[in-house]
């Protein structure tokens, strides 16, 4: 097949993406991998974008889509944060991702998951999938490597968890979509997001764990060349 | 009297009926003319100071160079420029489109232009025309929040990037970046690896070809480097350009006028039938 056929197809973001909450907030996570076809367009991509000071929401699908559905919303709830004098909640910017998904169902091809913080409710994670419904759920996950998460999640999530074992369980999931499904890959990015404010975090993907049949990490070829000994067999 | 429940009103926003009937036209064999395009290297990079644009200088209309020297990195504003790849005549009119609208936005507001400005105008354009437009394009420039560099796909999605490449070269070109670029280049090495980038797309891509253009940009200045590397001159079996043999001789250069020869008569009669 040519490799060039799919470099004019439309940007889309095989993704892994995924949303927790846990007592006291909510951690989202995802890849970073933007790809045209066979080719990766972004391998660092931030797929976790930020509405507000405490909303974030994770994209996945078509990349303009999805940009021009979370820059609107970003734009509606500025506004709307002037006019109430107060943060936006989370079910409000959810359900405006909510209303554009449905209203523009035929034009667009992107799943999204919000999450973030508010004093009313809390931590909340809200999924709203390609046909515009909105579910609110204590954990979300979505993007072509979630496929691969549905059980793993059915297992290892728990009621009630502390931050550090939710950030935990994100940066693992992602780990394991990375390693299993093709469109996904580079580091994992996570928010955690709760009464304190917002953390972001970032994990190379040389720092992940290793799963069935990978390797260690090792020095690229690149590396070896550009070193004193330009002899590739005598490194040790 | 009911309508037919087909006849639906029209809904607001753009019609792409003809885009769909040409769609239904290719399908049955019909060739459409085609487009001058530019199969195109185009690339960017962040340096210490500022940002680095750069681009090949090939014009093709299907497999013809048609253009040996095309301008592909076009004026935005004074502080930032942008490369365009796709379709000639769609990366020219959407920047063009966009640096009068910058243009109006300063003399609005009285202050420079943001680079995000100009990102969210294109992007706003493209992702309108449903990838229609077929505009690639890397956008860089230095504004008050320092330098910037982004990439914009003809459907309407963005990228921020310390280094890009678009076009048919790309791969080449992001090849070298992969293996060379680092946080900090001063200057020199930043106009080196680019010229290096369009280099490696001019070289290894049949799109791709001629010169290399450079744009420079940091805060309060910019240079635009026409030409800067020229690695395809045009070549002569002998070295003073080609010779052709004599074939005519000069006879005479005296001028007869004729009427010396000739007796001309000036007025008279007219003719009649």
């Amino acid at each position: 097949m040519d490799p060039m056929a799919d470099l004019n197809a439309p940007h889309s973001m095989g993704t892994t993406i995924i949303g927790v909450t846990y007592n006291g907030g909510v951690v989202l996570g995802a890849d970073s991998r933007t790809s045209t076809g066979f080719y990766v367009a972004n391998r660092a991509s931030d797929k976790i974008t930020e509405l507000t000071d405490n909303v974030y929401v994770c994209r996945s699908g078509s990349a303009a889509d999805s940009q021009i559905v979370s820059d609107y919303v970003r734009y509606f709830l500025h506004q709307h944060t002037i006019q109430l004098g107060q943060p936006a909640t989370v079910k409000v910017a959810a359900n405006l991702i909510r209303l554009l998904s449905y209203n523009n169902k035929n034009m667009l091809q992107t799943g999204l998951i919000v999450g973030g913080w508010d004093k009313y409710e809390g931590g909340k994670i809200y999924g709203v999938p390609l046909g515009g419904t909105l579910i609110e759920q204590p954990f979300a996950i979505g993007g072509s490597g979630s496929s691969y998460l549905y059980g793993f999640f059915d297992q290892a999530w728990k009621e009630g968890m502390t931050r550090d074992e939710a950030e935990k369980l994100v940066v693992k999931a992602v780990s394991l979509a990375i390693a299993r499904d093709g469109a996904s890959g580079g580091v994992v990015r996570t928010v955690t997001i709760n009464s304190e404010g917002v953390t972001r975090n970032f994990y190379p993907g040389d720092q992940l764990p290793i799963w069935h049949e990978e390797l260690e990490p090792h020095n690229s070829l690149l590396d070896i060349l550009n070193s004193s000994s330009p002899e590739p067999m005598n490194i040790q | 009297m009911s309508k037919s429940v087909v006849d639906v009103p029209p809904k607001d926003g753009f019609s792409f009926d003809l885009c769909r009937r040409n769609a239904m036209l290719s399908d049955k064999g019909v060739k459409p003319p085609s487009y001058r395009k530019t199969g195109t290297t185009i690339v960017g990079l962040i340096f210490q100071d500022g940002v680095i644009l750069g681009a090949d200088t090939r014009a093709t209309e299907g497999p013809i160079v048609c253009d040996k020297n095309c301008e592909k990195i076009h004026y935005m504003a004074p502080n930032i420029y942008c490369c365009g790849a796709g379709t000639a005549a769609d990366t020219e009119a959407v920047t063009d489109m966009v640096s009068s609208q910058l243009q109006l936005h300063r003399y609005h507001t009285g202050r420079e232009s943001r680079v995000v400005t100009a990102l969210t105008l294109l992007k706003k354009h493209l992702f309108n025309y449903q990838g229609y437009v077929s505009a690639a394009l890397v956008l860089g420039g230095v504004d008050i929040t320092g330098p910037h560099l982004h990439t914009i796909y003809p459907h309407g999605s963005t990228d921020t990037l310390p280094f890009a490449t678009m076009g048919s070269g790309s791969l080449a070109a992001m090849a070298i970046f992969e293996s060379k670029y680092r946080e900090g280049l001063t200057r020199n090495e930043g106009i080196q690896l680019v010229a290096e980038a369009i280099c490696s797309g001019i070289f290894n891509d049949l799109g791709s070809g001629s010169n290399v253009d450079i744009c420079v940009i940091t805060k309060g200045h910019k240079e635009y480097l026409r030409n800067h590397l020229l690695p395809n001159p045009r070549t002569y079996v002998n070295a003073k350009g080609y010779s052709f043999s004599k074939k005519t001789e000069v006879l005479l250069t005296k001028i007869t006028p004729l009427k010396e020869k000739v007796e001309v008569i000036e007025g008279g009669d007219a003719m009649e039938e």
